[in-house]
């Protein structure tokens, strides 16, 4: 399986990927980890005319906290997430969640641009994002923009992203005190994509009532998906099992997954309601752990 | 003495340059001039060939040939069908390239040869194929297949049966008439393959000078590649020769006579003059390699009051594929293994070998044999469920017992010969599994489980395995002049450690270290007679052949020592390398002055030569007696009498997530009899392996084919083979009851770990799942599967 | 050389197990390949080309990678380590390698470059030597084998972690033993 004839460009400057993407839109991939792409090329199912490196482009790799933002440049490995005392503080979520993804050896090269771009349902990275209502940040010859992380997803492999444009960083609200995450996956083999898979976080005020709720499903529809009536029914209240079950019973009756040769829409839906008992469960117990930076 | 190396674990001589990154596989090697070849195979499972246009292929530059069926010449011809059979009545093998029709999704159409594998398989892409779609028969009721009613896949084979095979035992019907109980049961196993790391591959390379062909490819069987290509090519054998390097892994589906590839790569390298190699994709091999495991049956049991079976009803219909070019072994081994080691007074066997527009299946690990007892194990659970029995004791009552051998199943293996057990001792087997799974105290370990809302089950699995069948095997030793000891025979080695347990069998003999004893596997140049690893054979049958040639080996040393010393034989010992005078270790010659002595010409040369007196004994008559050959060496064959039998019982505890049906293996068990044990080390190591791939035909691996013959999880993404994290820790144990049939009294070892897996899994998942009424009757589950189990009632 | 076809070709300098190569590699050929085809360099395994089998693994600039989703022109400038470089220069095996030879962790051989230099790679990150079977499972996950049932492989970790566990009890003993605090 190897990959098919293209022309290769490995830019140095940013404005230069940039006029590449502008040059030749559709007919051009970007490669970043490759991680999701090469595998795509090895079985010739992608055969873009031109393929852009951008891995030699400076000041695209950095983690840092800035407006009440984790801001992670696109070119940031996962190896790096996973190993940032900065990540850990800012966003237990994440941190949590960079771990699911794939096996050591895909974390040193996967990015977190890639991961979102590339937009796979059942992704951790675009998870987080969606459940945080982070956004990215994106930039094209003509500009940049945010883009919200709702708006970003749009589809099963699919994102808002013109063909023109460059991803260049992503950005994650920080964590407020007194929270708590959870991040549980199903999957058949360790290290696989989830069958179903969640994302949960809960602060509460110093009363013990949720102040925020974030909660975002993986597997179970063409994108991530933020289950914001279940944020609502959560909002103002004490942490409480029957809460969570009621919360996981709702969220079970709106979703409609579709089947596959893993798992069946029935499972998704079931099993995702398992997973926000047990998310919110998990989620609520560390809220009142403390951490450290 | 040295200390006992036969039955001793001792760490593998052969490490060294696989840690190292040495190691020769068939895609390391690179020849000098050397061309890539890449297949363009059928995405549609059954279709006519209208026309195919290379023109484009053959124009692009790097590109020194394209073949089609037209440019086949003398491989025209069908490929071979190994091991014919009465009852295979239409069978059916495809040609190196489709003639005119493809029959299954990876079957071979077209071969480019190129300066590289990218460009290859950018002439591949050039390649355009007027298909015209046929019906497919790719039923998920494979019984489908074959209904009166089904559009067939040969126009002269009808309903799609390849074969159709009745054996029986005693009388049946009288068995049902006179029984108090009655069971029936339809069991399913789905499709599977060996998968193993390294994908196959071929290097060719004619010699136009010495007009000689050799060949190197990753197959379990050179020998009957060589043959097979010296008539295809009407070369002499003498001039082909046949390499196994180092081969990443085996399993079964390396073992054909031939793989399209393995006259396609010879034939180009020979028109070419330039030497030709042809590597497998992983996407390739999960359509062009054989696969296997399909299968349905419906089987009945009668027993008495007692519980005891009376006879056995087993009708099974065996997915072979789009051709059978390994005949009917796979379902004749289900049969003969099917009875396990139960006493069946009377049973009944039908098997019908379906042709389906899917991979061709030839054996897998286990072959045939984790299917039979995947229908044995599952109804007498069921009967013992249905009788309010302990599930363990069902089978202690039905068991051979150890003073009952040898005993005759009454059945014809696949060997030809008769299924008579030679040995064994099952109820002891089934008692020390069930103290290793901890079986008496699990009812309360899970009882206690359930008060907690978790759910464990229990399951066991017996089973009998017929081995080392012959024909024969034969090995070649010879003592040099500086004592090293070499030995060729000619089966393959894919990771079973030859290296070492051979050399054990003849530092055992010969009594030297280990590390003297150089062994050399599956080289058609250096042991050219054989058939090759696969059937759990190698040990008993090349290992005796070597064991053979090992005591001919001391006793020709004893007879030239005896010679030059002037001792009768019986008065001289081999001990550590040397043969001395028993009572006078002083006066002795070492193996390397006797290899030199052995040899009778005019001049002894070699380290080992002062060792000799300086002036040899005078004696009539010639130096090299009539009859005799020169050099320390021998050459001896063993041919086994037919099988004989391994025998094992696996246990494991397993724990269900019923909420999203996530099956953990606690606790894994296996009690293992091979007969005596070469190298415990590394029987273990297979068995482990073979349990891995139990597992991962457990809840795992699956073949999965649309209706349309494609398959849907075509790639490692989503054919699922298990990580370390989804494989349990093993405890095994061993029973050694010999084998009276072989001199080392050995019994195969290499598929058992596999047997009876996907048998106890799933009495464990039922067991696990019993208070919500779960029956399961077809394997591999997905968690989808199992969680529903959880929801019947 | 190919009109029709034409591969662009790029010039790379790397540093493959301490020693420089500098040559010329057409830009799709992948890492992998160029290891073992162009620097001959086969101790390198391919077993998949899309990243789930692992048996291509290999450190480049410390971090373990899937060679077979690298391009060879994307490790222009970067140090490699391969398992050809694991052992001493005069040829001692190292802990790792040793270890698995022990234990009985490899049969086939084609797995193993790949679990070495992935293990090498997670050992690097001082992991704590008591870390249950679970947790050495999940390390090494990642990898398959098809021979081994992992059984073997397991143990040479443990023993390779015990080992370092050893080790430094017995540095902080001889440190306290010094007299002076470290």
């Amino acid at each position: 399986m190897k990959p098919p004839r293209f022309a290769y460009h490995d830019p140095t400057t940013r404005s230069e990927a940039l006029a590449l993407l502008d040059t030749y839109e559709d007919e051009a991939k970007l490669l970043a980890g490759g991680q999701s792409l090469v595998p795509l090329l090895n079985m010739r199912l992608a055969q873009p005319a031109h393929l852009v490196d951008i891995n030699r482009l400076p000041d695209l790799a950095d983690i840092r906290e800035e407006d009440g933002y984790l801001a992670i440049g696109a070119l940031t490995r996962h190896r790096d997430i996973e190993r940032s005392p900065l990540v850990r503080r800012c966003s237990p979520l994440l941190a949590q969640a960079v771990l699911f993804v794939g096996h050591a050896p895909i974390r040193s090269r996967g990015t977190m641009g890639g991961s979102l771009a590339h937009a796979d349902p059942a992704a951790e990275l675009p998870t987080v994002l969606q459940a945080l209502g982070g956004h990215v940040c994106v930039e094209s010859r003509a500009g940049s923009r945010n883009i919200p992380a709702e708006a970003f997803f749009t589809g099963p492999l699919q994102t808002s992203l013109t063909s023109k444009e460059l991803l260049v960083e992503a950005r994650f609200p920080i964590a407020p005190p007194r929270t708590g995450t959870a991040f549980i996956e199903v999957s058949r083999r360790h290290g696989d994509f989830a069958l179903v898979g969640l994302a949960a976080q809960l602060s509460l005020r110093e009363n013990g009532t949720i102040s925020a709720a974030h909660l975002a499903l993986m597997g179970v529809a063409e994108t991530p998906i933020r289950v914001q009536q279940a944020e609502a029914m959560l909002l103002d209240q004490h942490p409480a099992e029957e809460l969570f079950n009621a919360v996981a019973q709702q969220v079970c009756s709106d979703l409609d997954p579709a089947d596959d040769l893993h798992a069946s829409a029935e499972y998704r839906r079931r099993v995702a309601g398992v997973l926000i008992g047990r998310a919110l469960q998990t989620a609520a117990v560390q809220t009142s752990e403390v951490r450290y930076a | 003495m040295t200390t006992q190396i036969f039955g001793s674990p001792i760490t593998r001589q052969e490490d060294q340059r696989f840690l190292t990154g040495k190691g020769t596989y068939v895609d390391d090697i690179d020849l000098p001039d050397m061309l890539h070849a890449a297949i363009l195979r059928s995405p549609y499972a059954h279709a006519r060939i209208n026309s195919i246009d290379v023109s484009q292929a053959i124009e692009l530059d790097g590109v020194e040939a394209v073949l089609t069926y037209k440019d086949l010449g003398v491989a025209a011809g069908p490929l071979p069908l190994l091991i014919p059979h009465p009852a295979l009545t239409h069978p059916h093998t495809q040609y190196a390239l489709a003639k005119d029709t493809v029959r299954y999704v990876g079957e071979a159409v077209a071969m480019v040869v190129a300066s590289d594998r990218y460009v290859a398989e950018d002439a591949i892409a050039l390649i355009e194929v007027d298909y015209e779609p046929l019906p497919v028969i790719s039923p998920a009721d494979l019984t489908d297949a074959v209904a009166p009613d089904t559009a067939l896949i040969y126009a002269d084979t009808p309903n799609n049966i390849a074969a159709h095979l009745v054996q029986q035992v005693g009388d049946v019907d009288a068995a049902f008439a006179s029984a108090t109980h009655i069971f029936h049961r339809r069991v399913q196993l789905d499709r599977s393959s060996s998968q193993p790391l390294e994908t196959r591959g071929i290097v060719a390379r004619f010699d136009t000078f010495e007009q000689s062909l050799m060949v190197w490819d990753s197959t379990q069987g050179p020998i009957s590649i060589r043959n097979g290509l010296a008539v295809l090519f009407g070369l002499p054998a003498e001039k082909v020769r046949v390499t196994s390097p180092d081969v990443g892994g085996g399993f079964g589906g390396k073992m054909m006579l031939f793989y399209p590839e393995e006259v396609l790569v010879p034939l180009m390298a020979m028109r070419l003059g330039r030497p030709v190699k042809w590597i497998e994709d992983r996407l390739e091999h999960m359509v062009g390699s054989n696969h296997e495991r399909g299968q349905v049956h419906d089987i009945s049991i009668a027993l008495d009051a007692d519980g005891c079976i009376l006879g056995l009803r087993d009708i099974f219909v065996h997915d072979t594929g789009a051709y059978c070019p390994y005949g009917i072994i796979v379902p004749q081994i289900t049969a003969c293994q099917l009875p396990g080691p139960y006493k069946l007074p009377a049973y009944y066997s039908d098997a019908t070998v379906a042709y389906t527009n899917r991979t061709p299946v030839s054996p897998y690990r286990g072959a045939g044999r984790p299917h039979g007892v995947f229908a044995m194990e599952r109804i007498l659970d069921y009967a013992a469920d249905q009788l309010g029995m302990d599930r363990a004791e069902i089978r202690f009552r039905n068991m051979i017992q150890p003073d009952e051998f040898p005993y005759d199943v009454g059945l014809t293996f696949q060997d030809g010969l008769p299924t008579r057990y030679d040995s064994g001792n099952y109820p002891a087997g089934l008692q020390r599994a069930l103290e290793l799974i901890g079986y008496e105290r699990f009812r309360e370990e899970q009882r206690q489980a359930r008060t907690q809302g978790r759910y464990l089950g229990i399951g066991i699995g017996c089973y009998v395995e017929g081995t080392g069948i012959g024909p024969y095997e034969g090995a070649y030793i010879s003592v040099d002049n500086h004592g090293e000891v070499h030995v060729a025979t000619g089966v393959t080695t894919q990771g079973q450690g030859h290296q070492t347990s051979f050399a054990q069998i003849v530092a055992a003999e010969l009594d030297i270290p280990v590390e003297k004893v150089h062994i050399t596997t599956g080289d058609t140049q250096r042991f050219r007679w054989g058939i090759g690893t696969f059937a759990s054979r190698a040990m008993v049958v090349a290992g005796n052949a070597i064991g053979q040639a090992a005591i001919a080996v001391k006793e020709k040393a004893l007879k030239v020592a005896s010679s030059i010393l002037e001792v009768a034989p019986e008065d001289l010992e081999l001990i550590e390398g040397r043969v001395r005078v028993k009572g006078a270790p002083a006066r002795g010659l070492s193996l390397a002055a006797l290899s030199i002595a052995s040899n009778p010409i005019r001049y002894a040369y070699g380290a080992s030569a002062p060792d000799l007196p300086a002036v040899l004994p005078a004696r009539e008559g010639p130096p090299l007696p009539q009859g005799e050959e020169p050099g320390l060496e021998a050459t001896r064959f063993f041919s086994p009498p037919h099988a004989t039998f391994a025998s094992g019982v696996h246990a494991a505890i397993i724990e269900i997530d019923i909420q999203t049906g996530i099956v953990k293996v606690r606790k894994y068990a296996v009690l293992h009899d091979c007969g005596k044990l070469v190298n415990p080390l590394i029987v273990e190591g297979q068995i482990y392996g073979g349990v891995a791939q139990g597992i991962a035909g457990s809840f795992y691996e699956h073949m999965d084919y649309d209706d349309n013959g494609q398959l849907l999880d075509a790639s490692f993404m989503d054919f699922l083979m298990p990580y370390a994290t989804e494989i349990p820790h093993m405890e095994v144990d061993h029973i050694e009851t010999p084998s009276p049939i072989n001199p080392l009294g050995v019994k195969g070892a290499g598929e058992a770990g596999c047997i009876p897996v996907a048998a106890l899994m799933a009495a464990a998942v039922e067991d696990a799942l019993a208070p919500f009424g779960a029956k399961v009757d077809h394997m591999p589950l997905t968690p989808d599967e199992i969680r529903k189990l959880a929801q019947s009632q | 050389m190919r009109e029709n076809n034409p591969q662009e070709k790029r010039l790379i300098q790397l540093r493959v197990n301490g020693v420089r190569y500098k040559q010329e590699v057409e830009t799709r050929w992948l890492l992998s390949d160029f290891l073992r085809h162009k620097l001959h360099l086969t101790g390198t395994h391919v077993g998949c080309e899309h990243g789930v089998c692992g048996a291509c693994t290999i450190i480049v600039n410390g971090a373990p990678v899937r060679s077979c989703l690298m391009f060879a022109v994307q490790a222009d400038g970067t140090e490699i380590l391969t398992v050809e470089g694991l052992a001493g220069p005069d040829g001692a095996l190292h802990p790792l390698q040793q270890a698995l030879h022990d234990h009985h962790g490899l049969q086939c051989g084609f797995c193993t470059p790949g679990f070495l230099m992935a293990i090498y790679a997670f050992l690097q990150d001082d992991p704590d030597p008591n870390m249950s079977d679970d947790e050495i499972r999940e390390a090494i996950s990642g990898n398959l084998c098809r021979c081994t049932g992992y059984q073997g492989i397991v143990a040479a970790v443990r023993h390779v972690l015990a080992q370092r566990a050893a080790a430094s009890t017995q540095a902080e003993a001889s440190t306290v033993v010094g007299g002076e605090s470290a």
